[in-house]
């Protein structure tokens, strides 16, 4: 700093910043998880506070950002990395607005002297931005102890530590997985500032997260529809590999099939014309028609 | 070398400047990368200039948005030979260019003995002249 300042205008930080349109986008997008975005909310005033102390020479050394994001399939891991690639970005603690988003066969070689250029090479595309290690805990596999995936794990460590400045890795797994994996390596736990977890959706916060992907899909549901959504999400909950999020998109895209192949049908046996509504209405039909009413995957094998 | 007044290889980019620093170099990176060319990292102890094929520290690097791990890469190489010639090189690949379109040195070794004119008499009193390098005498790995 050339002139020596005592005071700060978070305010105009903030502003400069743009941050709060990244976080009111992240509260308008993502439905439910409140203790996500309570930390998220936390981390980048943090960061921001940081920031204004670092500008008034108060703090030396810059805060260490590597995250592990724990939750089940579909709770919105990826989606919250993105964001928050956004975010420090925009407080500068990134240079480039990029996510680099790898899981172990992107960095784990297959044989001896192959792993170390591997993640070396991922390391290095991620530089300067985001380094998004999905399903990590599979980096380490206990059972087999000549298991490359431990190099790895070092040089990642390594990396985290001497290059604090040019990456940021955040690791995303299940919660009990990861706990292992980090009982384990316990330097990587160490070297992690931020573990947020990622909560279950409870029923409500599905069918919301429904009506917008069906929006953002530019398709309508009606009344009845939705009933048979509330019922198909209570049955496909009992189910096993119920991914949240996920399951709901792949619902929604085998009743969009449905509704092309029903719409198909009436135009050739019927012979009349399809109207614009037609085309972008999904009817209670096209949802009860999931195999998720009969039971599931197990059912039909019996 | 009387008229370098340096007693430094002089070839490629930048090279009767002093030595580039890390920033200076991550700048000339910057540029590079947002050019779009891939960059890479070669060594060599033989810097006679025609000797054009230098060493390949690792493969050139594709896809990379910032200059830090281009950087590491350099220093990675500085660290494995100290005493050699390192030089940067980008590479673009559009259509028709298809060739390095930079190249500058890095390091070098600390001490450069230069080049020797040697004079060779052939048919009529012509003469050939060659440029070699007093480094060379020595076998490869021992030079500098």
């Amino acid at each position: 700093m050339s002139t020596p300042v005592d005071k700060i205008d978070i305010q105009a930080l903030l502003n400069e910043s743009h941050i709060n349109e990244v976080l009111d986008k992240l509260d308008q997008d993502l439905v439910g998880l409140v203790p996500v975005k309570q930390r998220i909310r936390e981390i980048a005033a943090y960061l921001l506070i940081t920031k204004a102390r670092l500008q008034l020479g108060i703090e030396a050394a810059k805060p260490s950002l590597h995250m592990c994001f724990t939750g089940n399939p579909g709770t919105g891991k990826t989606t919250v990395a993105l964001k928050m690639a956004d975010i420090l970005h925009r407080l500068g603690y990134i240079r480039q607005n990029q996510i680099v988003s790898v899981t172990r066969d992107d960095l784990v070689g297959q044989y001896i002297g192959h792993t170390a250029p591997k993640t070396k090479e991922v390391i290095k595309k991620a530089m300067g931005g985001v380094l998004f290690i999905d399903e990590a805990y599979y980096l380490y596999k206990p059972e087999n102890e000549r298991d490359y995936g431990q190099e790895s794990i070092e040089i990642l460590l390594q990396t985290m530590e001497n290059h604090r400045d040019d990456l940021v890795v955040i690791l995303a797994g299940y919660q009990d997985r990861m706990g292992t994996f980090f009982k384990s390596n316990p330097g990587m736990s160490s070297r992690i500032a931020h573990h947020i977890d990622f909560p279950d959706y409870d029923e409500n916060e599905l069918l919301e997260i429904t009506k917008l992907m069906v929006s953002s899909m530019h398709y309508n549901l009606d009344k009845s529809a939705f009933g048979a959504m509330k019922d198909y999400i209570q049955k496909r909950k009992q189910q096993p590999h119920f991914a949240n999020a996920r399951s709901i998109r792949n619902a929604l895209d085998r009743a969009r099939l449905r509704q092309a192949n029903r719409l198909f049908n009436d135009a050739i046996t019927h012979k009349k014309d399809t109207t614009a509504e037609d085309l972008s209405s999904i009817t209670e039909a096209d949802i009860r028609a999931s195999r998720v009413f009969e039971g599931g995957l197990d059912a039909k094998k019996s | 070398m009387m008229t370098n007044p340096n007693g430094i290889v002089t070839q490629g980019q930048f090279s009767f400047l002093p030595p580039l620093t890390d920033v200076q170099i991550t700048a000339q990176i910057k540029y590079a990368l947002g050019k779009g060319w891939a960059l890479s990292v070669e060594y060599t102890d033989d810097p006679h200039p025609r000797n054009t094929y230098w060493e390949m520290f690792g493969a050139p690097m594709f896809d990379l948005k910032d200059p830090a791990g281009i950087l590491m890469e350099i220093n990675n190489c500085r660290k494995t030979f100290p005493n050699h010639y390192i030089r940067v090189m980008a590479f673009s690949s559009v259509r028709g260019v298809e060739s390095p379109t930079m190249s500058y040195i890095v390091n070098r070794p600390k001490n450069e003995p230069g080049f020797g004119l040697v004079r060779q008499e052939t048919d009529g009193r012509n003469i050939r002249y060659t440029i070699h390098s007093y480094a060379t005498d020595k076998p490869e790995g021992e030079r500098y």
